[in-house]
């Protein structure tokens, strides 16, 4: 174990970690705001727009991230589109992030049963209060497990953001192979993924435990 | 336009080289699945036993794979294993190495779920019409797990199939690698050759993952309990 090399290595581990950490972050946000619309359009079944968000889910779900990244970074310029990397990372991230959000957050809205919407609309509620006090908490309780998992799952997809050129920690620590410390830098780079996702899952998990008053009306 | 497309997939051995990367990523997700499911229902059943080192080992080692992203565990094992206990793997027993212990970690999560998930009268009835042990297990508890237990393993062969490209970091020629290469050769003369090729990967993978799921949710419903 050399320190003097994980002493002098570590800042740039710390940088890297937070450009997954900043990247994951819009991605997540980006695809549940995705995923929360296609789940909805879905769910009301709105004629057209409710086909092709199930078109997208099921390319999204359907295929590697790595591919969508290929297509966005190389592929796309030459159709005159020009994304820097950045861009391309939390595009793709947000683009197989929303299929799996969508389905998700699908399995919480059909968890909401019948009667708690036709008690909803007997005492007046209109469609969009409906959908905010009475649909969407009851639904999304239901879907944070699988909300949680999907999070962690995209966390962990963000280590290919290397192959369109971002110094994350993938980046560092395939940078660092070079100078032959292969141990010392593979042990900071299962340190800093550690940091980043075990908070996620612990706080997730007592989301869980919170918020299991789902299945109220049952 | 399209005729650039042509030009790229009849030039040389281009095509047939899709093919074999194709080829390379199958064999890497199908015999990690099936040592998946050999390893992982054993590691299941002592999850769900009554041992609690067993059950407090295998929570453990679920929660740190669960946790570490795919590819640190290939560069974990391709780079590391050599320097540290100089044991040389290839690349493609690194990979299969890899997805396996995940797909264990997946695999024994499913197994208990599917066991504990069984109603508790499912044995109390049994035993109070008369059934043996092995008679219990066979005709009662199996193939009631099994009907849980089927669309997760099924899932699991996509998730493995869309895992696979990232031992293009290892340098295994899969599909991945193989249309990167092909992009490099092409790319300089024909224009598209990115679009087409990387296009063409895309769909290969749609069409791949894509009836594996519909069966799998086609079983989940028929067989809904």
């Amino acid at each position: 174990m050399d320190f003097q090399f994980i002493v002098r290595v570590s800042p740039m581990f710390v940088k890297g970690a937070w450009l997954t950490v900043s990247l994951a972050f819009w991605g997540l946000v980006l695809s549940l705001t995705i995923g929360l619309f296609c789940a909805l359009v879905r769910y009301w079944r709105w004629p057209v727009i409710s086909r092709l968000a199930g078109v997208y889910i099921e390319l999204a779900r359907n295929t590697p991230l790595m591919i969508q990244l290929f297509f966005l970074y190389y592929g796309l310029p030459r159709l005159g589109v020009l994304l820097e990397g950045r861009t391309c990372a939390i595009v793709g991230l947000a683009f197989l992030g929303g299929g799996y959000m969508a389905e998700a957050i699908r399995g919480g809205l059909t968890a909401v049963s019948r009667g708690q919407i036709e008690a909803g609309l007997s005492i007046g509620f209109k469609r969009f209060d409906l959908l905010r006090y009475v649909i969407l908490p009851q639904a999304l309780a239901v879907s944070l497990p699988a909300i949680t998992a999907t999070c962690i799952f995209l966390i962990k997809e963000t280590s290919v953001f290397s192959i369109v050129a971002l110094p994350d920690l993938m980046y560092v620590a395939k940078d660092l192979l070079k100078e032959g410390h292969s141990t010392e830098s593979n042990l900071l780079l299962v340190l800093s993924y550690l940091v980043i996702i075990l908070p996620v899952s612990l706080v997730f998990g007592y989301l869980e435990r919170r918020v299991r008053f789902a299945g109220f009306g049952d | 336009m399209l005729d650039s497309a042509i030009s790229i997939f009849t030039a040389g051995r281009n095509m047939a080289r899709i093919f074999e990367g194709l080829g390379v990523t199958l064999k890497i997700s199908m015999i990690s699945v099936l040592l998946s499911v050999l390893l992982g229902v054993p590691s299941g059943l002592l999850m769900s036993s009554k041992i609690r080192f067993c059950r407090l080992f295998f929570k453990l080692y679920l929660e740190f794979i669960r946790i570490m992203p795919i590819l640190v565990l290939l560069f974990l094992f391709y780079y590391s294993l050599s320097s540290v206990f100089s044991i040389n793997l290839p690349a493609m027993a690194v990979a299969i190495l890899v997805f396996t212990l995940w797909g264990t970690a997946e695999m024994a999560d499913l197994v208990r779920g599917a066991v504990t998930s069984l109603p508790k009268h499912q044995w109390e009835s049994s035993r109070a019409i008369g059934l043996t042990e092995p008679q219990l297990n066979i005709y009662v508890i199996v193939p009631q797990a099994i009907r849980r237990l089927l669309p997760g393993v099924i899932n699991l062969t996509t998730r493995m199939i869309k895992t696979t490209p990232f031992v293009f970091f290892i340098n295994i020629p899969d599909l991945v690698k193989v249309a990167q290469q092909i992009v490099e050769v092409t790319g300089m003369k024909n224009l598209l050759a990115s679009v087409w090729v990387y296009g063409l990967i895309f769909f290969i993978y749609f069409a791949i993952c894509y009836p594996i799921s519909l069966f799998s949710h086609y079983l989940e419903k028929v067989w809904q309990d």
